[in-house]
């Protein structure tokens, strides 16, 4: 899901949540203690940008909005739109890196193309002979998968309503060790082995193990931006190339269609699990932190981060929650909510700075799905490049899409269904229509 | 065929839009955004295309032979008139948008048409060259002879030197179909879709490159020179350009920065 904090929707009820928010990037310091929610759960996308640019009008507004919204409405649309193109850019740069990383590896390494087992999730084989046996085993794999997500989802939702806290920040811990380390481990090693480095195996831990300590402190603690923007990136990579490795053909389109449904369902209807933990959040008033849903055992974890007490000690401010939410992918997708709280009124240098920074947040799951995407294109279409294009821009369209309808709405909207349905109608037309066109154009030389 | 061969052609083709998208569009968001909305619309008139000539191939039943020739020829002249149709769709989405935009924030500084016309052509531009040279220039790092079956070798200098043709010739197009739209001088808009179909057309001499690409420039050229003056340039501020001496120009640039 795409979350979309605009300045004063904090303050509003909880229909403002959107899943593509604009979170206001909190200055460093605040953005660090904020942070400790997202970067637990590496699901989430803990994507803040910091504009520093904000004008100080938006203060009053934003704060007077916690008793009324305040915002004239001219200037709330102004803000909107002034913001919204580098919003939209803000999100094209991470989704680029991580499909570029996605791609580039499907391309070149060839451990992530070859077949070599299924999930547990998608138990059953597409090895069969008739195209409706096939067809019937895919559905049935997407069935499980998403029957899983779901069951994860409301595992979440229950934990948080009863303040599991620890219980979800220790899943989310989990996921992201075994992400930082092992999926790295396995990667750094099919890549030396696609190139022909030797490597011995102290270098290897040095790497590894360094890549993997930084990562978690990044992550869940407090680091520079730009690195923990990097290694959500490369997180979500990493996730994607499993997926693309474990999942068979029919069954991933079959599950990014289905997981776009549910995306859709789980944010907009009122009874959806993701909404409705974002509603716990906001009653209780409290920061939601993403729950990371990823687990080694069941390939789901759950982490919650809390954020630091000892870091907010300089503020010492009661929380006015943002929620937003993420939706993120373990071996499932899942959304939560996260939330962030900005400084308050009464201190009033704080107040300027927390105004004049913004961002945007995109779950990592929609990193995730969308590098899947990408991804699949690139492994099967034969070599043809035009595919991956075609499904590249019309992800980057889907996703402008839905941010321009996040400044329209100013709710939660999730990410994936605008994105996923061009990028699969896309890879589809692109694969069966114009390949063979192209094709024959190039092979005489002909130019359209 | 060697990595001096796939560099070469991949700058060679792709280098000046490369510059152009490095020095004008990656700096502003709105550009950006615009530029892949182009490309966009290129794509799905790619995928109208594809389509009819699909559709015509089924009619016609999939049979080899001059058949065949002919369906290629009907594809892409149809695709070269489907991309203008587009074009002009993009310009009219593209004027919505202004409008929406200037009524939203008057005092912000919303892309006049002619940048949008540039960003478009830019983005046309990028997505046909790309769709057109990517799969050639990637199989042109693997092994293999050019021209051992008596083809000519020098196909994939040709190739990059068409795909830039192209590339630039969308860039010229967009900016004089746009001001032809926003003037309602439809002769432009139908000049603009004759020499697209004359230099689709000229492809088909492929063997005989030299004829081909010399025409294609030469159109090019002259393409160019028309949009410079329809943007807005003359004689007089291109000599203050090439001399430095362009007040305007070194006070923005000042600006800028």
């Amino acid at each position: 899901m795409l979350t979309f904090m605009a300045s004063d929707s904090e303050e509003e009820v909880c229909d403002e949540r959107t899943s593509l928010m604009s979170a206001e990037s909190p200055t460093p310091r605040t953005h660090q203690e904020g942070r400790q929610g997202p970067e637990d759960a590496e699901n989430t996308t803990q994507w803040r940008s910091q504009e520093n640019e904000e004008d100080c009008e938006e203060d009053p507004d934003r704060y007077v909005c916690s008793g009324v919204p305040g915002r004239p409405s001219g200037l709330e649309e102004e803000l909107t739109l002034k913001y919204g193109a580098k919003h939209v850019i803000m999100l094209f740069v991470p989704v680029t890196l991580c499909m570029v990383v996605v791609v580039a590896t499907i391309k070149s390494v060839r451990f992530y193309t070859e077949k070599n087992g299924q999930l547990i999730y998608t138990p059953f084989t597409e090895d069969t002979p008739s195209v409706g046996q096939r067809l019937l085993n895919s559905v049935l794999n997407t069935l499980i998968m998403i029957s899983v997500i779901v069951v994860m989802t409301i595992f979440l939702v229950v934990l948080y309503k009863y303040r599991c806290y620890k219980f979800i920040h220790g899943w989310l811990v989990m996921s992201s060790l075994m992400l930082l380390f092992l999926f790295t481990y396995i990667y750094l090693g099919e890549v030396l082995k696609t190139y022909n480095v030797a490597m011995d195996y102290p270098t290897l831990f040095l790497i590894v193990w360094n890549f993997g300590a930084v990562g978690m402190v990044c992550i869940h603690w407090k680091g520079p931006l730009v690195l923990q923007q990097a290694y959500l990136i490369m997180i979500s990579a990493l996730m994607a190339l499993v997926f693309i490795k474990y999942l068979p053909e029919w069954s991933a389109w079959v599950i990014l269609g289905a997981i776009s449904v549910y995306d859709l369902v789980a944010v907009l209807c009122p009874k959806g699990p993701l909404r409705m933990l974002v509603e716990t959040a906001q009653e209780r008033n409290e920061p939601i932190f993403p729950a990371l849903i990823y687990s080694s055992a069941m390939v789901w974890t759950v982490g919650m981060a809390k954020p630091d007490p000892s870091s907010q000690g300089a503020l010492q401010l009661p929380y006015d929650p943002e929620m937003e939410e993420d939706s993120y992918d373990g071996f499932g997708e899942h959304s939560y909510p996260e939330v962030f709280e900005p400084p308050l009124p009464g201190y009033p240098g704080e107040e300027l700075e927390e105004e004049e920074e913004r961002g945007v947040k995109l779950g990592l799951g929609d990193f995730i799905f969308y590098s899947v995407l990408v991804g699949k294109a690139a492994a099967t279409g034969s070599g043809d490049w035009n595919t991956t294009l075609a499904c590249f821009v019309a992800i980057l369209i889907g996703l402008c899409l839905t941010l321009l309808l996040l400044a329209v709405f100013k709710k939660a909207l999730p990410a994936l269904p605008i994105s996923i349905t061009f990028g699969l109608i896309f890879y589809f037309s692109t694969d069966n229509l114009v390949r063979p066109f192209m094709d024959t154009l190039a092979s005489h030389q002909l130019y359209i | 065929m060697t990595a001096a061969v796939f560099f070469g052609c991949a700058f060679i083709a792709f280098g000046p839009a490369f510059a152009l998208y490095i020095f004008t569009i990656a700096t502003e968001p709105l550009r950006i955004i615009f530029l892949i909305a182009g490309a966009f619309f290129w794509l799905v008139s790619l995928l109208l295309s594809s389509l009819v000539w699909f559709i015509a191939g089924t009619i016609t039943g999939h049979k080899d032979g001059p058949v065949q020739k002919y369906l290629l020829i009907f594809g892409v002249l149809v695709s070269v008139l489907i991309q203008e149709a587009f074009r002009f769709a993009y310009y009219r989405l593209l004027k919505k948008a202004n409008e929406g935009l200037k009524a939203i924030n008057p005092e912000e500084t919303t892309p006049s048409m002619r940048l949008l016309a540039y960003v478009s052509g830019l983005g046309f531009g990028i997505m046909s060259g790309v769709f057109s040279f990517v799969n050639t220039l990637s199989d042109s790092l693997g092994p293999g002879t050019v021209g051992i079956h008596g083809d000519s070798p020098q196909f994939f200098i040709h190739s990059a030197f068409m795909t830039l043709v192209i590339i630039l010739l969308h860039i010229f197009w967009g900016i004089v179909f746009f001001d032809g739209c926003e003037k309602k001088r439809w002769c432009a808009l139908l000049v603009v879709v004759l020499t697209h179909l004359l230099v689709s057309a000229l492809t088909f001499l492929s063997p005989q490159y030299g004829i081909n690409l010399v025409l294609s420039y030469t159109i090019m050229v002259l393409m160019g020179i028309w949009a410079f003056f329809v943007a807005g340039g003359s004689c007089r501020t291109l000599k203050l350009c090439l001399l430095c001496q362009d007040k305007d120009f070194l006070l923005f640039s000042q600006r800028s920065r």
